[in-house]
């Protein structure tokens, strides 16, 4: 069930959430405030890290192309290395960098309006469709394109077709073509099923997508081929499988995110008028975290904190397991949920929802915390599809119907 | 031969970004030395000479992309990473240009409040890399020089001063030269020794020294006649701080030689005249902010939350550049307009006329 009003949902008075908006301002504020060298440090390291495996990657699987005794261990080992470098680049550095976490550094080599990322969605677009809509409208029903990537059906409220019979083959697609799943991310493809898009916006895009998408194919499918001359096709199913690892590794991290059975969803009622404080409480009532040790934290992109990078997408990710000491004793001090779990158990959560949400509701029942009596979604009563009018795709708000 | 050089090593560069799109070579050339890059230019401090009590000439080595083809009078960029985070000012240089060079230095006096120059002169180890931005300004000196020059030289103005007359004695074309050079201490005064030195072997070159925390403020009207009487019939170049150079502007406006008169400020004097303010959104970070006219898009920006680049602050170095989608701001420094499309916009010295639309 969807939340239509968090601060009744929690049960805090306007005070409270007042006071708890204060004490994560004053964290954030502390946060920027302690900023330093050693942060700077963590993330040049990252990047020299990153570079120096995909390099390593690379003339692993160069090299030993030429020798036949090393051909298989060698694109096994190389493929490996160029998975991880490739996840390295996505997550710890890439998605995070063009969040802003690191502009403090007013570097402009590693600055969120400069960067990007080793993927074929276009950071221009990324910035938009991720930063943008989904951090600002998370988890809210008709606005956060993140719910299901336009393909899924992962809320109850979202009425049931036919087609999400195929779920579970559309979620396999999804994981194992995830790069090119967010590369189209941005356009919006709901938008474009109803005639929505504005035609020269789509044709824009769509360009860049092309030329962003194409560059990197090329790089992995034909250019370092070509290097391990007679060789090509062992490099071509090397890069194959890392980039493949590479996608399934995000796949799971970013549906851990969201979809476990503790993260809430929320109608646009939520949202009018939604204050400061009501935006916090939202992102943590919507997002879930999964617990491990540092170096899936950092393969993750600290996405583990999904908790704490919602509440502050633009603190440096190396801050976040600190920061959520401090969001778990304020959720215990207020009462909040705090959604964690193993990483298996939280993918296991989103999976069993894929699959379950693949039939209509009447057939399966609801794994999500229910929401508290008579204050559900229909509080003050849905807006029906006339009242709300078209969507505005660039801020994903839908414009006042025509009087 | 440079020319072609160039070409094919960036046409090797192009094929080479095919293996490391996104990035560039150069990222991955900058793992194994910091200076092979061209992405952005770098140079290692080389050492750090101390000239006064407050005074150090840092001597820089640039790597990959720096041209030794600046000309005597201009500054350069450098950005410095203090506490993790980049500072960037700009710096005359003080050194003569030299096509063959393998090091060119800045003289830095460490202000009070000035951070980078505190830490550049007090701080600063030999072989930290820092970033450079290529040298630009417009206050040069002809080729060839005329006959006749005037320098008015306030304190730690004598730098892009000195980069020139080392540059004229180097070449051996020291013309007609009539330096006054103010200072609040003899102790303080940079580069004395050097200057009494050079005059000692161009008899074409006067300095005059004065030390204003004994002789008092030099007084254009008073001093100039008897210090150089024939002032009317030279070329000046004048550099120090706002109140001198606001001084001889108005003296030489008066004489109706205003041509003759070529300034380099150190710091910004805003004439005042703003923009009329507006709503500033920035685009990429889905933010905005209303600010008024007096307040600069960057200032503006950071309030906004916005991790807006900058640099000198001053109008300088262009590293606050970003673009402005839509809207019309006004240059804080001349009160020109500039509302082109999709333009690239100084943040740090421009405030909106109406509303206004940046990419980031």
């Amino acid at each position: 069930m969807a939340i239509a009003d968090v601060k009744e949902y929690t049960h805090l008075t306007a005070e409270e959430v007042e006071q708890l908006g204060a004490e994560l301002d004053a964290l954030r504020a502390e946060i920027e405030e302690s900023r330093n060298s050693k942060d700077a440090d963590y993330i040049y390291k990252m990047i020299r890290l990153q570079r120096g495996l995909a390099t390593a990657a690379r003339i692993t699987l160069g090299v030993s192309a030429y020798h036949r005794r090393t051909r298989v261990p060698g694109a096994v080992v190389g493929g490996a290395m160029l998975g991880v470098a490739k996840i390295l680049e996505n997550m710890e550095i890439g998605h995070n960098v063009m969040h802003g976490q690191w502009d403090w550094m007013n570097d402009p080599e590693v600055h969120s309006s400069n960067w990007e990322w080793d993927t074929a969605q276009p950071a221009e677009q990324w910035k938009h469709s991720h930063n943008y809509v989904h951090h600002q409208f998370t988890n809210v029903l008709g606005y956060d394109n993140d719910i299901g990537y336009g393909i899924l059906r992962m809320a109850r409220e979202q009425k049931w077709h036919p087609v999400n019979l195929g779920q579970p083959l559309y979620n396999a697609a999804l994981a194992t073509l995830f790069q090119w799943g967010v590369a189209l991310h941005d356009l919006d493809l709901e938008a474009i099923r109803k005639g929505e898009k504005d035609p020269k916006v789509m044709k824009k895009q769509l360009k860049q997508i092309w030329q962003k998408g194409r560059r990197q194919a090329v790089k992995d499918y034909v250019v370092y081929p070509a290097l391990s001359g007679p060789h090509f096709m062992t490099t071509v199913y090397a890069n194959a499988a890392a980039n493949v690892t590479r996608n399934l590794w995000s796949y799971v991290i970013i549906f851990c995110g969201h979809f476990p059975d503790g993260a809430m969803h929320f109608t646009e009622e939520q949202i009018e008028d939604e204050t400061r404080p009501e935006w916090y409480l939202r992102q943590m009532l919507g997002s879930a975290n999964f617990e491990g040790s540092e170096m899936l934290h950092v393969l993750s992109g600290n996405l583990g904190y999904q908790v704490e990078h919602h509440l502050f997408p633009d603190l440096p990710s190396n801050r976040y397991g600190e920061i959520s000491v401090r969001v778990r004793q304020l959720c215990e001090k207020y009462k909040l949920p705090y959604t964690t779990g193993p990483l298996h158990r939280q993918y296991g959560q989103a999976l069993r929802t894929i699959i379950k949400l693949s039939l209509p509701n009447r057939f399966t029942s609801g794994d999500r915390e229910d929401v508290m009596e008579g204050q559900m979604e229909v509080a003050r009563g849905r807006k029906s599809a006339e009242q709300l009018g078209s969507r505005r795709p660039e801020t994903g708000k839908y414009a006042a119907a025509a009087s | 031969m440079s020319v072609k050089d160039r070409l094919s090593w960036d046409g090797v560069r192009r094929a080479g970004a095919q293996l490391t799109t996104p990035l560039l070579p150069d990222d991955y050339l900058a793992l194994v030395n910091p200076l092979w890059t061209t992405r952005e230019l770098r140079g290692v401090i080389e050492k750090v000479v101390p000239e006064t009590e407050d005074t150090a000439t840092v001597v820089i080595r640039p790597g990959w992309g720096w041209r030794y083809t600046h000309q005597p009078g201009q500054y350069i960029g450098i950005g410095l990473q203090v506490g993790g985070r980049f500072h960037w000012r700009s710096y005359s240089v003080s050194t003569p240009p030299r096509r063959r060079g393998r090091t060119l230095a800045i003289t830095v006096r460490a202000m009070p409040e000035g951070f980078l120059s505190q830490h550049l002169v007090n701080g600063v180890e030999p072989g930290t890399v820092i970033r450079l931005a290529l040298p630009s300004g417009d206050f040069v000196l002809p080729n060839p020089p005329p006959a006749r020059i005037l320098f008015l030289v306030g304190g730690s103005g004598v730098t892009p001063v000195m980069s020139m007359l080392r540059t004229l004695d180097r070449r051996g074309t020291m013309p007609d030269v009539v330096m006054s050079y103010s200072s609040t201490t003899q102790d303080r005064m940079i580069f004395r020794d050097e200057l009494a030195e050079l005059a000692g072997r161009h008899d074409s070159l006067t300095v005059h020294e004065r030390y204003t925390d004994d002789d008092g403020m030099l007084v254009l009207e008073d001093h100039l006649d008897e210090l150089c009487p024939d002032w009317r019939e030279r070329q000046v170049w004048a550099c120090g701080p706002g109140p001198m150079l606001d001084a001889a502007s108005e003296f030489w406006d008066e004489a109706g030689l205003e041509d003759r008169l070529h300034l380099e400020r150190f710091s910004v004097n805003f004439t005042g005249e703003g923009g009329e303010g507006g709503t500033l959104t920035f685009r990429s970070s889905g933010k905005s902010v209303e600010i008024d006219g007096a307040t600069t898009v960057l200032e503006g920006g950071e309030q906004a939350g916005v991790g807006m680049p900058y640099g000198c602050r001053a109008g300088i170095c262009h590293t606050c550049s970003v673009t402005m989608v839509e809207g019309k701001v006004r240059d804080l420094r001349n009160g020109e307009e500039f509302a082109e499309p999709n333009g690239s916009v100084q943040t740090c010295v421009t405030a909106p006329v109406g509303d206004c639309t940046f990419d980031i």
